[in-house]
């Protein structure tokens, strides 16, 4: 067929088959060694006792508790993230502003900064010492050791989470569509429910899961804040410490196992949003 | 509807768009505001539908001073560049999506909704198109559903930011004559944008060449032809 025989053709951008494979290779290794082992190891502590010694022990006071509270502050934070995330995406690519890049820069703070050093900071606003906690204890609102406290510092760390997905795919998406709302008479409010909104679904949705995933993982700032009250203001990730320093390992990893699971739900509704709505999605832009 | 506009300027930051341009427009006319990009045109279409503000200057419809009103008391009939039709509704919601936004005293019933928008498919020769998505639709399709978007408010003006940018050649021919068609059976004044001087000049009644936020010339296609008023309007209605 070909009238140059004797030359392979190799695309510009592959490797030969050694090295391919050499470097596919690693990837798996380092991938098993640093996420599945750890992972698999998880579940079989958690179940060396057997699947009833785990059960039991998921079903303590203790364990219930740190469930409902963990759930709780999830439930309550993640959508306030969204509100705010949404506000502040839309802040940014849809109006201009001085200070905007600054606004940006702030909006990344969470992740530069060290979780326990966005506890403290909480404890420092809001501890019986300061001002503004002194008063709200006086008052009967507990900020530091109770729920509020802990949703504070749950909402700190993710709060980039719902704002760094949107605003990428708002800035592409440009402003056209929300012009033609308006020129078309509707009000700034319809213009966001009927044609902003829809427009950013998945990514919102998107951005929701992974704020989701951190906020139910959030040990730092947390363990900072909380005081870490047994029944009270112990988290998921926070009992599963304490269990763990007191040698109980089947309800430390059994609790763990809870928390990887809620993870790995995460993960597959997050890789089902990129099959069906990649295009709608910062992530494949960025890619 | 008679359309003035009296010394309007615009300056972003410390840029000048428009030095005080005025013009006055006759009712029912087809314009259009021809230059080379960065000539304030499209600024200046923007300041007439409310999307923009002047830095001075003033805007009046019929003779009434407009420059305070908001882009929705403007009730201008917008077709964007890229025709900006709403990705996630269907083409008939799209061309519905004026009519469902008005207040709940003067918005029509569904099925006079629904007749309207029919008719619009009709008047834009796509009767048929009505439940796809925007995705779905030719360059030329898009632009003629975002033209009956913007008629289904029943605007007092038409004004359309390079209509024919997006198409190819053979379209784009096609497709003015529809803009005329439309213009002639609404009667509405319309204004458009364009850099296309052929264009310009085979569909507008009424021609105003722009160049560096300066109006250079206002006329009928064939006396601009005839006697170009500055060196800048012959170089570029020869180019």
């Amino acid at each position: 067929m070909s009238d140059i025989p004797n030359i392979r053709f190799r695309p510009a951008t592959e490797e030969n088959p050694a090295t391919r494979w050499a470097l596919i290779g690693a990837a798996f290794l380092g991938l098993s060694v640093l996420v599945f082992a750890p992972l698999i190891a998880v579940f079989a502590e958690a179940l060396a006792d057997g699947v009833g010694a785990s059960l039991k022990s998921l079903a303590s006071p203790d364990a219930r508790d740190a469930i409902r509270l963990t759930l709780t502050i999830a439930a309550i934070s993640v959508p306030l993230n969204a509100a705010f995330g949404i506000a502040a995406a839309w802040l940014i690519t849809k109006f201009d502003f001085r200070g905007k890049a600054f606004l940006i820069t702030l909006i990344d703070l969470p992740f530069s900064v060290s979780p326990v050093v966005a506890g403290l900071c909480i404890v420092l606003m809001f501890g019986t010492n300061s001002l503004v906690g002194g008063w709200l204890v006086a008052q009967g609102y507990p900020i530091v050791f109770a729920m509020p406290g802990i949703i504070l510092a749950t909402m700190f760390v993710t709060f980039p989470f719902a704002a760094r997905e949107l605003i990428p795919v708002m800035i592409e998406q440009g402003r056209a569509e929300e012009e033609a709302a308006l020129t078309l008479g509707a009000s700034g409010w319809r213009t966001f429910w009927t044609v902003t909104l829809p427009n950013i679904r998945w990514a919102l949705l998107y951005g929701v899961l992974l704020c989701n995933a951190r906020a139910m993982g959030e040990f730092g700032a947390v363990a900072v804040v909380s005081g870490k009250i047994r029944g009270q203001t112990a988290t998921m990730p926070t009992t599963i410490e304490m269990l763990y320093q007191e040698y109980l390992s089947v309800a430390a990893f059994s609790l763990a196992a809870v928390l990887a699971l809620l993870a790995l739900v995460t993960l597959l509704l997050k890789t089902a949003l990129e099959i069906h709505h990649a295009d709608q999605l910062a992530a494949s832009h960025r890619a | 509807m008679h359309i003035e506009i009296d010394e309007i300027s615009k300056a972003f930051g410390t840029t000048a768009a428009l030095h005080p341009v005025s013009l006055s427009l006759p009712s029912g006319a087809l314009v259009a505001l021809l230059g080379p990009s960065g000539s304030g045109k499209t600024t200046l279409l923007r300041i007439l539908g409310g999307l923009e503000f002047p830095t001075s200057g003033r805007v009046r419809f019929d003779g009434q001073d407009a420059t305070g009103l908001t882009v929705q008391e403007r009730r201008a009939g917008f077709v964007f560049q890229s025709y900006a039709l709403f990705r996630h509704m269907s083409v008939f919601d799209n061309i519905a999506y004026g009519l469902k936004a008005r207040p709940r005293a003067s918005r029509p019933t569904r099925e006079e909704i629904a007749r309207r928008v029919t008719k619009l498919l009709e008047l834009i020769q796509l009767p048929d198109i009505g439940a796809r998505y925007p995705s779905q639709l030719s360059g030329g399709q898009r632009q003629r559903v975002a033209l009956a978007r913007a008629l289904a408010i029943e605007p007092r003006m038409l004004l359309l930011d390079e209509p024919f940018g997006a198409l190819d050649a053979k379209v784009r021919k096609e497709l003015r004559q529809g803009l005329r068609d439309i213009h002639d059976t609404t009667g509405l004044s319309t204004i458009f944008v364009t850099h296309d001087q052929e264009e310009a000049m085979e569909l507008a009644d009424l021609v105003v060449v722009m160049s560096m936020g300066r109006i250079e010339q206002i006329g009928k296609p064939q006396d601009i032809r005839a006697r170009p008023a500055t060196h800048f309007v012959r170089e570029f209605i020869s180019a």
